[in-house]
């Protein structure tokens, strides 16, 4: 008896969460679906019929190059999980699995570089960036994933628990050099982590908008944050707020659909995280 | 003899690999973060500005910019309404996180629908943050849908944009529905990661379910606790996209929700490099300082082992 109470209210917490999680999303279906006017007279529940309407209007709009900035973000985003997924966990195998001098120095300095954000080094960055030509380029704005040192601490932090040092020496033992033993035996087994933290990485960067917006100067080369700052900051009363909304909408479908294929990736690694050995 | 050599050999071979995996990390760490980190801090020390068309500076001044940004700006100001709006979305944050992902793993509880629930709160974090609060900005504004609804219920409007709560509250809000699907699915790893035996050992010893936080879960899953801790600590100091989107860069109302981030973007624009620098300098030595404190407060052996003790003692005494 006291266990079904728990459990209604259990379900009665998880269903208010998932209206506030969900209620936002759903306004913004229903007003991408509806012309300026009918926005602007109120509010409603249902669809409307103006989803082709905005959708051409705001990729046509001469100020915004919605479709390059829709390119740029997924170019930068997919680079930055491929590489610092790749190269945290190469990092974390150096760590986890080699005996050398430095490698209590080389994990300390990691573990106190993770404490500083990227953001205090603004400055410094763009600068520098400056100097080496790097500016309204969008190298600058994936290439630092490749020392990703949370991504780093979180393959470690897995490793520990799921790569067994038995499994490298009988690799070893059977000849296997140490690249194919990190390409063909270390990577297989981080997977569930790889795609938890390339998500968390392609998202990281998708999200990102400080830096882009301090490097990146040309229209076309600008990525969604941008836009979406630049329509943020146009004149109030010119709005058309179903281009607002589907400018919006068009910034987080991409992200819906790679959620929608990874997101039993991330639940059975997280699963597989368990398991004993 | 010879097969001692051997293994000598072989271990001093392999210590080599050790570097070479560590070459491009460092390469790139060197290149794209470290020089900006030594930069950064060089340049904090120079009088370097723009003053109308005239350049003024580089001039080496010491400590006078820290000076003049800690005492003669609005940093101070600015450090509050961070932390303020921080606080207000992580303590839901790891409370609810907490309590779901205890909720998700008892399998007594056995709910059903999880994965629909996890899919459906960890969605928010993958929604652009910039595009979030435009999406905010567009429903909360004075004539959005949100105070349509509330009139036709019958409520007052609220211009949540020109009220210091209902703009602070929002940005929390935010920073709330982004991260506690994430949080959550971060410490249910780690409580899934706990030996079951261990469990059913505190079940076999009669332990109450808040005993079984208290003395299984929480110590076992200290280490994601920490790293959860850490980075939404990081995270709320790198505050910037969503209020910088929702409220256009001024930070309103009257800059009570300009975070720090916000305000080293301003300098950043108008090419005030120096000051620039040292906001970065000091937001790089608080963050330190608070990582170092969370840290070693968490994995302090003696207070963990002594409160450890004492609620074993008061556990017995309820019985």
């Amino acid at each position: 008896m006291k266990n079904r109470i728990n459990k209604i209210l259990c379900y009665i917490v998880l269903i208010v969460l998932s209206i506030m999680c969900i209620f936002s999303f759903y306004l913004l279906i229903v007003n991408s679906t509806r012309a300026h006017s009918q926005i602007q007279k109120g509010f409603s529940f249902a669809l409307g019929n103006f989803f082709g309407a905005n959708l051409k209007n705001v990729l046509s709009n001469g100020e915004l190059p919605v479709v390059k900035g829709i390119i740029n973000s997924l170019t930068v985003s997919s680079l930055t999980a491929v590489l610092a997924s790749y190269f945290s966990v190469l990092t974390a195998f150096a760590i986890h699995s080699y005996n050398f001098r430095l490698k209590r120095i080389a994990f300390t300095f990691i573990m106190m570089i993770m404490m500083i954000p990227p953001q205090v080094t603004a400055l410094g960055f763009v600068r520098w960036m400056a100097k080496l030509g790097l500016i309204d380029s969008l190298v600058p704005l994936f290439l630092p994933s490749v020392a990703s040192p949370i991504v780093f601490y979180f393959m470690l932090s897995y490793m520990q628990s799921n790569l067994p040092k038995a499994m490298i020496e009988a690799a070893r033992i059977d000849g296997a050099s140490e690249f194919r033993i990190f390409n063909q035996i270390v990577i297989p087994v981080m997977k569930p982590a790889i795609a938890v933290q390339a998500i968390f990485t392609f998202v990281g960067a998708w999200n990102n908008y400080f830096i882009p917006s301090l490097i990146i100067r040309s229209a076309e080369k600008k990525t969604l944050p941008i836009l979406v700052a630049q329509l943020r900051s146009a004149d109030y009363l010119k709005f058309d707020m179903g281009q607002v909304y589907m400018l919006v909408f068009l910034a987080i479908i991409p992200i819906i659909i790679v959620y929608i294929l990874l997101s039993k990736y991330i639940v059975r690694g997280v699963a597989v995280g368990s398991v004993k050995e | 003899m010879n097969t001692s050599k051997n293994k000598k050999y072989k271990s001093i071979s392999y210590a080599k690999w050790g570097y070479i995996f560590l070459i491009p990390f460092f390469t790139i760490y060197i290149l794209t973060n470290f020089i900006p980190l030594i930069s950064t801090i060089y340049y904090s020390f120079f009088e370097n500005y723009m003053s109308g068309l005239k350049q003024i500076g580089p001039n080496f001044v010491a400590f006078e910019n820290y000076k003049s940004i800690l005492f003669d700006s609005d940093l101070p100001k600015y450090a509050y309404n961070t932390l303020y709006i921080w606080l207000l979305g992580f303590i839901p944050q790891i409370t609810i996180s907490m309590l779901l992902a205890i909720w998700f793993t008892n399998i007594r509880l056995n709910l059903k629908f999880t994965s629909f629930f996890k899919t459906v709160i960890y969605m928010p974090n993958l929604i652009m943050a910039a595009a979030f609060a435009m999406l905010f900005w567009a429903l909360f504004s004075d004539i959005g849908p949100i105070n349509n609804l509330m009139v036709s219920l019958g409520l007052e409007p609220y211009r949540f944009l020109a009220e210091i709560k209902g703009t602070r509250g929002l940005v929390a809000l935010m920073n709330f529905l982004m991260w506690f699907g994430n949080t959550t699915i971060l410490l249910m790893a780690g409580i899934m990661g706990i030996d079951s035996s261990i469990f059913e050992a505190a079940q076999i010893d009669g332990a109450s379910s808040w005993q079984t936080f208290w003395h299984v879960t929480l110590p076992s899953i200290k280490p994601i606790l920490v790293y959860v801790l850490l980075t939404s600590l990081i995270g709320g100091i790198q505050m910037f996209d969503v209020p910088q989107i929702l409220t256009d860069g001024s930070g309103g109302p009257d800059r009570t929700s300009m975070t720090m981030i916000m305000f080293l973007n301003k300098h950043l624009f108008s090419k005030n490099y120096g000051m620039a620098g040292a906001i970065c300098v000091i937001l790089l030595i608080v963050t330190a300082i608070l990582s170092f404190t969370i840290y070693n407060n968490i994995t302090e052996k003696d207070t963990y082992t002594k409160s450890k003790e004492l609620k074993m003692k008061g556990g017995k005494n309820e019985k």
